[in-house]
């Protein structure tokens, strides 16, 4: 049966045996890198494309049809003028801050790649503190969003980030405390162990309404986390051009627009992870033949799977609502998300404490 | 605020959300219903909407006797110049001089599709056609007579 552990042991081996151990663990996180920016990319072209065709579809169009098979290449082509385009940096700019963002952009987005499980005993490093982990290093982004828009000198660009930063730093909050409602039922921080409590059962179906209550409110702050709509208020092309991103142009324009597809993925992923149980099979109970069955799917194609209809839930949030204000923005998370989610925290604890999930 | 148009309002806003996402789903599921024409690729079997204006034709029938009595209210209620009517006057049996169309100057790239024209005339003599491929290499081609070379009224229409 295909599974990528087998693949991941095999190369393990054979470097211990042919290099040694120490130029193995080098070999072993060069390959990693590499993998990382391989996944990155291909995500990238994938998730654009879906997105394209999507929205196509939610409004009645067609969407890319001509690059390719049924379009597939219109992302590739895509890349290829972004690379061949020059890349500007204004006369007015900060330069060496202006230039370095959209580094720091993507080197958040690669750090919180390190403790997601990809498959069954798949991870990059397994952390203890893994869930905290991701909050805390997704939170750097808002620093490199606050950068462009600093740097760039240009008054849409400042307004972009400056609202950008006012809608993390409130939207982390309720994120936060929705993983916190999860964290008190698993009782552990570290993924491999949040999946593995959900062996017999998915928290979402185990954990009764506050599992369902914490799961809407994290994928509404999520959704304002990765700027995307009805919250992309940092871009608001209406209003502002391109928000943070306005003087960006070539492949430093196309990082940030990668940076906000790979953050889509991981907070999908997370979502998965703490939801959904991450590669976990779909069990139920101690149905032991069913469970069998379901053992047989490989548990890469569960994560992509899940990662991906969450996605597409995402997705179809941004076609669907129109765009907050920046009042209502701020409204519907201090005076909404925040107490529901206090209360639905301490519900939970409750729950935990009386032992009334499975 | 009070609590219960507070549950109210998280309520409804959650069942709105709902309808939405129901009509964008809706759309999602069947892509049968997706309106876009892919034009050059299906130029034979094209079909365009009723209510798309292209150009401003006359009509004529199989005796090339169209119902134009020149009477100059299209002309007249042309919000940007668009038509000139050119008149003459012709000898009825009777001997009497009567009002007639000579010739129908209609300017296509003056033209809004407005169809105010259409509106005005009183005997249904023009129409707007659905022909939308108007592109020329030279400008006077634009400037076109409508009425057909030795067409005449139509008996009967005043």
């Amino acid at each position: 049966m295909f599974s990528l552990e087998s693949i991941k042991n095999t190369v393990q081996n054979w470097l211990q045996l042919h290099v040694g151990a120490s130029m193995a663990l080098v070999i072993e996180s060069i390959l990693l890198g590499i993998l990382v920016i391989i996944l990155f990319a291909v995500l990238g072209l994938v998730l654009v494309f879906m997105e394209r065709k999507v929205s196509a579809v939610m409004q009645i169009r067609i969407g890319p049809n001509r690059v390719g098979p049924r379009g597939w290449l219109q992302t590739s082509a895509d890349t290829l003028k972004l690379m061949l385009k020059e890349g500007l940096t204004p006369d007015g700019a900060d330069k060496f801050l202006f230039n370095l963002a959209p580094f720091i952009i993507m080197i958040a987005a690669m750090l919180i790649m390190i403790p997601i499980a990809f498959a069954k005993n798949f991870q990059i490093w397994d952390i203890n503190i893994g869930v905290l982990y991701i909050s805390s290093v997704a939170s750097v982004s808002v620093i490199a969003i606050l950068m462009a828009g600093w740097s760039s000198n240009n008054k849409f660009s400042l307004l972009g980030a400056m609202r950008s930063g006012a809608q993390i730093i409130s939207y982390e909050l309720s994120a936060g405390i929705s993983v916190i409602t999860m964290v008190i039922l698993t009782q552990s921080l570290s993924v491999n162990e949040i999946i593995a409590s959900q062996e017999n059962g998915w928290w979402i179906f185990k954990g009764h309404i506050p599992a369902i209550i914490a799961f809407i409110i994290f994928m509404i702050a999520v959704t304002a986390e990765t700027n995307r709509a009805p919250f992309d208020l940092a871009e608001a092309e209406s209003e502002l051009t391109a928000g943070f991103h306005t003087e960006y142009s070539g492949m430093k324009f196309a990082l940030f627009f990668l940076a906000e597809y790979i953050n889509i993925f991981i907070v999908c992923a997370v979502a998965s992870i703490l939801f959904f149980g991450g590669w976990m099979p779909f069990h139920i109970g101690n149905w032991q033949t069913f469970n069998h069955i379901m053992d047989y799917i490989p548990s890469s194609i569960w994560f992509f799977g899940k990662t991906f209809l969450l996605i597409g839930l995402i997705m179809w949030f941004r076609w669907t609502f129109p765009r907050l204000r920046i009042d209502q923005l701020l409204n519907l998370e201090w005076k909404y998300l925040l107490p529901i989610s206090l209360a639905n925290m301490l519900l939970m604890t409750v729950i935990a404490i009386l032992k009334w999930y499975l | 605020m009070n609590i219960k148009k507070y549950i109210q309002d998280v309520f409804g806003a959650i069942q709105s959300l709902l309808k939405g996402m129901r009509v964008t789903g809706y759309y999602f599921l069947h892509p049968k219903e997706i309106i876009t024409e892919q034009y050059p690729d299906n130029r034979d079997s094209l079909k365009l909407a009723d209510r798309f204006k292209g150009e401003v034709v006359m009509l004529h029938d199989e005796n090339n006797e169209h119902a134009c009595t020149g009477c100059t209210a299209c002309e007249l209620a042309c919000p940007n110049g668009t038509i000139k009517i050119i008149t003459q006057f012709d000898i009825t049996p009777e001997g009497k001089k009567k009002k007639a169309l000579n010739t129908f100057v209609y300017h296509l790239e003056l033209c809004t599709m407005c169809n105010l024209c259409v509106e005005a005339c009183p005997t249904g003599a023009i129409v707007m056609a659905q022909n939308f491929e108007h592109s020329v290499y030279d400008r006077k081609q634009l400037t076109k007579t409508l009425n057909k070379p030795g067409s005449k009224l139509r008996a009967g229409i005043e």
